[in-house]
């Protein structure tokens, strides 16, 4: 109110606002942005002061050496299938489950809907021991099978929620035009309700990714040579210890980071959407 | 088709029960994958995690185990040696940094999100580029966000180790290794709850800030009076998860101080130090079960404390 009568004032407020919003995307990319500007350094320019460091010549070697190292090929193909395979499982379960849930009336019903969301609350470490032991009595470690069902630990109940949510926003007529017609549940779920389901699909599943690409604690636990990204580039390692190869590090990281950003880019209203009904509601 | 129709006409007064009990039934096929792999990456496993807490088991064969009762928590040999994890000072430097870790953290998120999501939710040029830029450090993987810092913290050449703090080695001294933990959770997380927070404001009825611009209610009485009351609910569901998540704090601890360090600085780090590098299967589990415990009872104190609704 006061600022429109006094110009002055009006302008430090904007002012100060666009610091404000400067600050804020510094503090947000900045770390980002310094982690891609190494990966483009030559690994003895790393000691460099910032100014010169920033302005020193520009090589992608460290990124022809991160793909010509057949360890990262390999941990890149594996958490590939690991995340693709636990998604496609918990979607398939999921589904099912949700529907179930988003549309019959039984008994118990919110009993198993709080059991799902005390699943979704476990700390992984609680049950480690547990599927350690059932991993390797089933003769699946350092096998990705090992991790595919793992995951479905926080696949599952994240699945079932967001779709149950989903579900229950479908208009009911749809389905009983499909009934009356006669179908079985069965095939209305598969031919009417999952192509109008696309959407939450896409979504749920590509949150599942995420979270199955990121998964670092029972990869690092139930596998040794067939390692999936984290525990790569955890270890990412140069002749010694105190010899950190930063360059082709970084040059990794950004590697596994890029196809998400541009995932997460492409289908940002639907993740804002998906994070919500996932988080917010449950 | 047709006897199918005929037939729900003959049975008219029944069939509303009939088919109701069918669904039910209906339901519990549709379910029954969902419950099995529940019970089986869940359930099962929990079950064998407390029962190797009462036993002294060794990872590489666990068939060889002995029943020892709490002896895993709590027990003092002839020699006064006190084996129990609870006597282990370490774990209680672990449980003291996880929950030091967890409220700062979480609390710099909630202050940091809610600035975020209050710049992002007003009209300004920008504002797109701002709402993408939000979510770059929730995109990327935690083990590379904790790479990236742990290059930015090296005092050698770190931007920050060496730039910033002139040469001083963070993440060697467990006392300031803490906050150098913490400042990398609020980077990455912070996003999210700036996500969650946008959410909810968008949701907030536009005409109620008119009315109160109308009455002359200035933008910081807006806040405290509408804005935080009626964020409540949105406020503290993405609270319970965040702290969560908090408290079962792994990666950014394993990655940038290794097993033994990670050990003292979170829960998790500790247990499975115990349970997979010591390969010591019952006492790691029962290291494991009390964290189970511990953030069980936090999720009932929350929920009652603060009523929370899930739908």
């Amino acid at each position: 109110m006061l600022a429109k009568r006094n110009p002055t004032l009006f302008y430090l407020q904007r002012i100060g606002f666009y610091v404000l919003v400067i600050l804020i995307a510094f503090y947000l990319l900045f770390p980002f942005l310094w982690a891609v500007l190494t990966s483009f350094r030559r690994g003895g320019d790393l000691f460099l002061v910032p100014s010169k460091f920033i302005l020193a010549p520009s090589t992608i070697s460290n990124y022809v050496t991160v793909f010509n190292n057949p360890q990262f090929q390999h941990a890149f193909l594996l958490s590939l299938i690991v995340a693709a395979g636990s998604v496609a499982l918990s979607l398939l379960i999921g589904t099912l489950a949700a529907y179930a849930l988003g549309r019959f009336r039984f008994k118990g019903k919110s009993m198993i809907l709080y059991i799902i969301l005390a699943v979704s609350v476990f700390p992984q470490i609680a049950v480690l021991g547990g599927l350690y032991t059932v991993v390797q009595a089933s003769g699946t470690y350092n096998n990705p099978v090992a991790l595919i069902f793992s995951y479905l630990i926080f696949t599952i109940p994240f699945t079932v929620w967001v779709l149950t949510s989903f579900v229950r926003d479908i208009p009911g007529e749809l389905e009983e035009a499909s009934l009356v017609d006669g179908a079985t549940p069965l095939q209305t779920l598969f031919r009417v309700l999952f192509p109008v389901m696309m959407p939450a699909l896409v979504t749920t599943g590509l949150l599942a990714f995420i979270n199955c690409w990121n998964e670092y604690l029972f990869a690092l636990t139930f596998t040794s040579s067939n390692r999936t990204i984290p525990p790569v580039i955890a270890n990412f390692s140069g002749a010694s210890q105190f010899d950190q190869p930063w360059g082709p590090i970084m040059a990794a990281s950004i590697v596994v980071t890029v196809p998400l950003i541009a995932l997460v880019l492409i289908f940002q209203r639907n993740i804002v959407s998906g994070l919500t009904a996932g988080a917010v509601k449950g | 088709m047709t006897t199918q129709s005929t037939v729900t006409t003959n049975n008219a007064p029944v069939s509303r029960k009939g088919i109701e009990a069918a669904r039910a039934r209906q339901a519990i096929w549709f379910l029954l994958p969902t419950l099995i792999a529940i019970a089986l990456v869940a359930g099962y496993p929990l079950y064998r995690t407390i029962y190797y807490s009462l036993f002294e088991a060794n990872l590489t064969n666990p068939d060889q185990a002995k029943f020892v009762g709490l002896h895993n928590f709590w027990f003092t040999t002839e020699d006064g040696i006190g084996i129990g994890f609870l006597q282990d000072p370490k774990w209680w430097q672990s449980v003291q940094n996880t929950l030091l870790f967890t409220v700062v953290s979480v609390f710099l998120e909630t202050v940091f999100g809610m600035i975020i999501a209050l710049v992002v939710n007003s009209n300004f040029k920008g504002r797109a580029f701002m709402r993408t830029a939000m979510l770059i450090p929730w995109a990327i993987p935690t083990v590379v966000s904790a790479q990236m810092w742990t290059y930015m913290y090296n005092d050698s050449f770190g931007l920050i180790g060496r730039g910033v703090l002139g040469g001083r080695a963070l993440l060697a001294d467990s006392g300031s290794a803490i906050w150098a933990m913490i400042a990398v959770d609020v980077w990455k997380t912070t996003s999210f709850m700036a996500l969650l927070i946008l959410a909810g404001l968008q949701s907030l009825p536009s005409d109620m800030y008119e009315a109160a611009d109308m009455d002359g209610a200035s933008k910081w009485t807006q806040f405290w009076r509408m804005t935080l009351p009626l964020l409540r609910p949105a406020l503290l569901v993405a609270l319970v998860f965040r702290s969560l998540d908090a408290l079962r704090v792994f990666d950014i601890m394993y990655v940038m101080l290794g097993a033994n360090n990670a050990a003292t600085t979170s829960m998790t780090g500790y247990a499975r130090l115990a349970l997979i590098d010591n390969q010591l299967l019952g006492s790691g589990s029962a290291v494991a079960v009390a964290i189970f415990v511990i953030i069980m009872a936090i999720v009932v104190a929350y929920v009652t404390a603060f009523r929370v609704k899930f739908d």
